[in-house]
């Protein structure tokens, strides 16, 4: 039982992580209708820019966690961002008119180029960071002597993503930008006639998704205590899979489509295998799209003949 | 054998979420005959094409089809492609579906796929090059050219369908659901942005398809003089119910339509009518 | 007031100067950002484990100065070629020389292909390449079935090359039977496993379709890397025995080859053999699906890709519309991943990743889908700049990435940019790309 507890708490800030790299894919799939494949080495973009940042930081001669931390927050969520603005102009938007295959085919290839440019910029070795946020709290010990933790860091990656999303979701339902991005996902054309300007919206809707990515890319260094250059890859179709799940298009659905993957790969890990459990992610994305496309909160779509 | 009936909707009913679309219709379509479903705008009439023609599953109701040979066919209960395979119901599209990257040719090549997939031995046969493939192939040409000939498109046999003009797109869509050889022809709108002189010529073809084919013809239409001209039967509807069915002329006196299509209430289009003739 | 309207003209046209660099040193400044941490600044993992780093500032100098230069180069040439693009630049003798190429292109490169071994003989490293281009031809061929033909976006073809190449391979070792043998067996499982992919994504579209497939090919992967007792896992399988000429080994011995013709033994004669064995293999590719476009399996899958709805509706079954395409996609992987496992004589689960798949499909979007020769084409100029890089190993994928992109800006639709229809009554014109669907799946 306390096993299951720890699993069950390992298993949500995971699916926190993955939550906000999912929201950044559904929000781009609702508004211009692509999968940007590109979306989950942006993460581990994120990823490197926060670790750098740290390194800097602390050879700098700060000491104060806290500040630390915001320094880190913030420029890798404001770099990071301009990472997904740069690309959504260089390879997606001139192809936005073009037909359905070329931006996928754009993001397939500005991924590879993600992944080379860190793996040629900082080598091809896992960068480990020491334990940053250290300590926790204990929760119950068992009498066979089985300890439920909640580490700082879960508590912080979790408190995080609450403020995020609180953030997050009064900005898409409460100010002008949250509703033109509303507009777009409806019908680009008629906003466009209204006023609202397309690709600045666009733009904004790419530079969030960045900028929740690399706070998951941040979370992730401090969780895990390393980066690779390879990390998005596998990051990102969990990230997908868990935005399908939700129900492509919808922010709480992709929240809570993190969750319940974040869940499914801990306890998969933990009862039956840990060399499978990119296989069980993968396999959750083939049956739900088979069987529920619309995923959890999603709309039915009826097709029109 | 005039007078049978071909196509049997019994009770329709479709509801999508909370909204029904179709509620309770019934009527009947005549064999060899041109069966018109009229209405305004949002009736339903295009709902209860897909109904037939398989697009749609229907809520309830029933949907029979009758061959020559007396064998009935559940439509209600079929697959959209086993509809036009077994069933040799044939449909047209609103917004034009043809093939564009194709020539007219090869649009009308894809209709005959199954009698040709049989003749090639389901690929195996033809892949080795066996004569009874090359007949059925000729063949099958001779059926297209045949249907090119009727709708005056025989010198763009070879062009893409994408790029022929509105009205020729229209008349190849009608050829190639006529490919099929099929037994009843649902069209939907095919005189849409047709002007007067394609609509004439579409209505001389529907009437030769009628006449000379002996098929059945069910179309939605919104071009009153096509309805008017070439139909046998008519079957108004509006707001997913039947309010009106009979020949031409029954219909176009009745009350009930004329107060459908302007948007009165009945009594009034009633003295409006009487007070005018 | 037609003098001052003059002006503005003059003006726009050139876009003046201030405003060039201005753009460029925006761009710039945007570069600088981007790169200076992962360029400035580079860390790497101490012998201890502790993470160090040190900068790089010349670097990040020098690459923002290729930024600022690049973008003014790029601007002055938007200006040049103008809004109509390339094709102004390109006089139309030209262009009708290179269509008359056209026409004779693909039987010459055919005599080519016959006489290449014959030609660089003794140059193993061109035999080397020309054997890998020729088995990403027919991978190429055989993905345009599914991609091409039928506008099913396929990303995880490597799948289907891993089972035929790991079929092959256990096969040979566990049973010790011959190329021969297997060679069908392997395309006949990769059809199943093409039938078995098939079913699950029947219903999805375009981008889902994609996805789903790019994780399939993911799940054969792991499932290979971690089904050692099967498969070997990351070690894979090696002495994967080398093809024999029907029977008789090519190899040194009395009763190998070179004994039997009573010629010297060189190991040349292995590539020899291997080379016009992979021709041979996509040879047949390409002969049966020229013969199935014109047959009416071939014809539904291109009506597939212009409108399913339509086809439905026409009595098509479009689940075994699909399913077959597929199937014999997935067979021609088999070969091809059969064809690959005796010619390394060791395979592993790095040959089979996601870039594989990406590459493959690169070669067929690139060749402009549907069309034969332009997949050649596009394979020979892909995995040519790919051995011309060989160099710059690192930088390889990155090139790569790279040139998918600015591809699909400049061209999406491929080289050859039209479409040959496979029944015509007078006259077989080419169909403008504009007018092909791409398919949604």
């Amino acid at each position: 039982m306390d096993y299951f507890a720890q699993q069950l708490i390992n298993g949500l800030v995971l699916g926190s992580i993955y939550g906000l790299i999912a929201i950044g894919y559904t929000m781009v799939y609702g508004i211009v209708g692509m999968i940007n494949f590109a979306h989950g080495d942006i993460f581990m973009i994120g990823g490197f820019i926060a670790l750098i940042t740290f390194l800097i930081l602390v050879s700098l001669g700060l000491t104060a966690i806290p500040v630390i931390l915001l320094v880190v927050l913030l420029v890798s969520m404001a770099i990071t961002a301009l990472y997904g603005w740069t690309i959504e102009r260089i390879a997606y938007r001139p192809l936005r008119h073009s037909f359905r295959l070329a931006p996928m085919l754009s993001a397939i290839g500005m991924s590879f180029v993600l992944t080379n440019y860190s793996q040629v910029a900082q080598g091809a070795r896992v960068k480990p960071i020491p334990p940053f946020i250290p300590g926790g709290h204990t929760l119950h010990e068992s009498p066979d002597g089985f300890v439920i933790q909640l580490s700082n860091i879960q508590i912080m990656v979790v408190l995080t993503t609450i403020v995020l999303l609180g953030i997050f979701t009064w900005l898409v339902s409460r100010t002008r930008l949250g509703r033109d991005m509303r507009a777009c996902e409806q019908d680009q054309t008629m906003a466009a006639l209204l006023g609202v300007d397309v690709d600045r919206t666009i733009s904004m809707t790419f530079v969030i998704g960045a900028a929740l990515a690399a706070v998951a890319g941040l979370m992730y260094l401090l969780y895990y205590g390393l980066v690779d250059f390879f990390m998005g890859f596998v990051a990102g179709i969990k990230a997908f899979t868990a935005a399908v799940l939700g129900g492509i298009g919808s922010l709480p659905g992709a929240m809570l489509g993190g969750l319940a993957i974040g869940l499914i790969e801990t306890f998969w890990s933990a009862y039956f295998s840990v060399e499978y459990k990119d296989v069980a992610a993968f396999s959750i994305l083939i049956v739900v799209l088979i069987f529920m496309p619309t995923g959890l909160l999603g709309r039915p779509e009826v097709e029109k003949v | 054998m005039s007078g049978e009936t071909i196509l049997s909707v019994d009770r329709l009913t479709m509801r999508f979420g909370g909204i029904v679309a179709v509620q309770d219709l019934s009527f009947a379509a005549e064999r060899k005959k041109i069966t018109a479903l009229i209405g305004p705008n949002g009736a339903g009439k295009t709902t209860v094409f897909n109904c037939i023609t398989g697009f749609y599953k229907p809520s309830g109701g029933a949907i029979r089809l009758t061959h020559d040979d007396g064998r009935q066919i559940a439509l209600e209960r079929l697959n959209d492609f086993r509809i036009a395979k077994q069933a040799k119901v044939a449909r047209t599209f609103q917004n034009i579906r043809l093939f564009p990257g194709m020539t007219a040719l090869e649009n009308l090549m894809v209709a005959q796929h199954n009698t040709l997939m049989r003749a090639s031995g389901f690929t195996f046969l033809g892949l080795i090059g066996v004569p009874t493939y090359r007949d059925a192939e000729k063949q099958a040409i001779a059926l297209a050219t045949d249907w090119l000939k009727r709708i005056n498109l025989l010198d763009r046999a070879d062009d893409a369908a994408g790029n022929l003009a509105y009205g020729d797109q229209r008349r190849l869509e009608i050829a190639r659901a006529m490919c099929t050889e099929p037994a009843l022809l649902c069209l939907d709108e095919p005189a849409a942005g047709l002007n007067a002189r394609e609509s004439a010529a579409l209505s001389e073809l529907l009437q030769s398809i009628r006449n000379e084919l002996g098929t059945s013809i069910l179309l939605i239409e919104h071009d009153m003089s096509v309805v008017m001209e070439i139909s046998d039967h008519i079957v108004v509807m509006d707001h997913g119910v039947k309010i009106a069915q009979g020949t031409p002329q029954e219909v176009r006196d009745d009350p009930k339509v004329i107060a459908a299509y302007l948007g009165t209430d009945e009594d009034e289009a009633a003295a409006v009518m009487e007070s005018g003739s | 007031m037609t003098s001052s309207s003059h002006e503005t003209t003059t003006a726009s046209r050139t876009t003046g100067i201030p405003a060039l660099l201005k753009t460029a040193f925006i761009n710039a400044l945007i570069a600088l950002v981007l790169f200076s941490l992962m360029i400035g600044i580079r860390t790497e993992a101490g012998s201890d484990g502790q993470l160090t780093y040190w900068t790089r500032f010349g670097d990040l100098a020098s690459i923002v100065a290729a930024v600022f230069g690049g973008s003014i180069v790029i601007d002055l040439l938007r200006q040049w070629i103008g809004p109509t693009g390339a094709e102004k630049l390109v006089p139309a003798s030209v262009q009708s020389g290179m269509s008359f190429i056209g026409r004779y292109l693909a039987p010459a490169l055919l005599i080519f292909a016959l006489l290449v071994p014959v030609i660089f003989y003794n140059q193993r490293y061109i035999l080397d390449l020309a054997i890998l281009v020729l088995t990403y031809v027919m991978l190429g061929w055989g993905l345009n079935v599914v991609v091409g033909l039928a506008g099913l976006l396929d990303l995880g073809y490597v799948a289907f090359y891993a089972v035929g190449a790991y079929s092959y391979a256990l096969l040979a070792t566990n049973f010790g039977w011959s190329f021969w043998v297997c060679l069908p067996l392997a395309g006949i499982l990769a059809a199943f496993w093409g039938v078995l992919l098939g079913f699950p994504v029947l219903r999805l579209r375009g981008d889902y379709l994609a996805i789903v497939t790019l994780a399939f090919g993911e799940i054969i992967r792991l499932v290979i890397i971690n089904w050692q007792d099967l498969t070997g896992g990351p070690n894979g399988v090696s002495g994967i025995p080398r093809p024999s000429f029907f029977g008789i080994p090519l190899d040194n011995s009395d009763d190998g080859l070179a004994a039997k013709l009573g010629i010297e033994y060189s190991p040349t004669h292995r590539i020899v053999f291997l080379f016009y064995l992979i021709l041979a293999l996509a040879l047949l590719t390409n002969w049966v699906t020229i013969r199935l476009r014109r047959l009416p399996i071939g014809r539904a899958w291109e009506a597939l890709r212009e409108d399913e709805v339509a086809c439905r509706a026409l009595g098509i079954n479009t689940t075994t519309t699909k399913l077959t395409a597929f199937a014999t996609g997935a067979m021609f992987g088999g070969f091809a991943g059969a064809f690959f496992a005796t010619r390394q004589g060791f395979i592993s689960p790095e040959s089979f990743t996601f870039q594989e798949s990406a590459l493959v499909l690169a070669i067929v979007v690139l060749g402009g889908m549907g069309s034969q020769l332009g997949v050649a084409l596009a394979a020979l100029t892909m995995i040519g700049g790919f051995e011309l890089f060989r160099s710059l190993e690192t930088y390889r994928m990155l090139v790569f990435g790279m040139a998918m992109v600015l591809i699909m800006i400049w061209r999406p639709r491929g080289i050859i940019g039209h479409r040959a229809p496979t029944v015509f009554l007078t006259k077989a014109q080419a169909i403008s790309s504009d007018l092909v669907k791409e398919g949604h799946g």
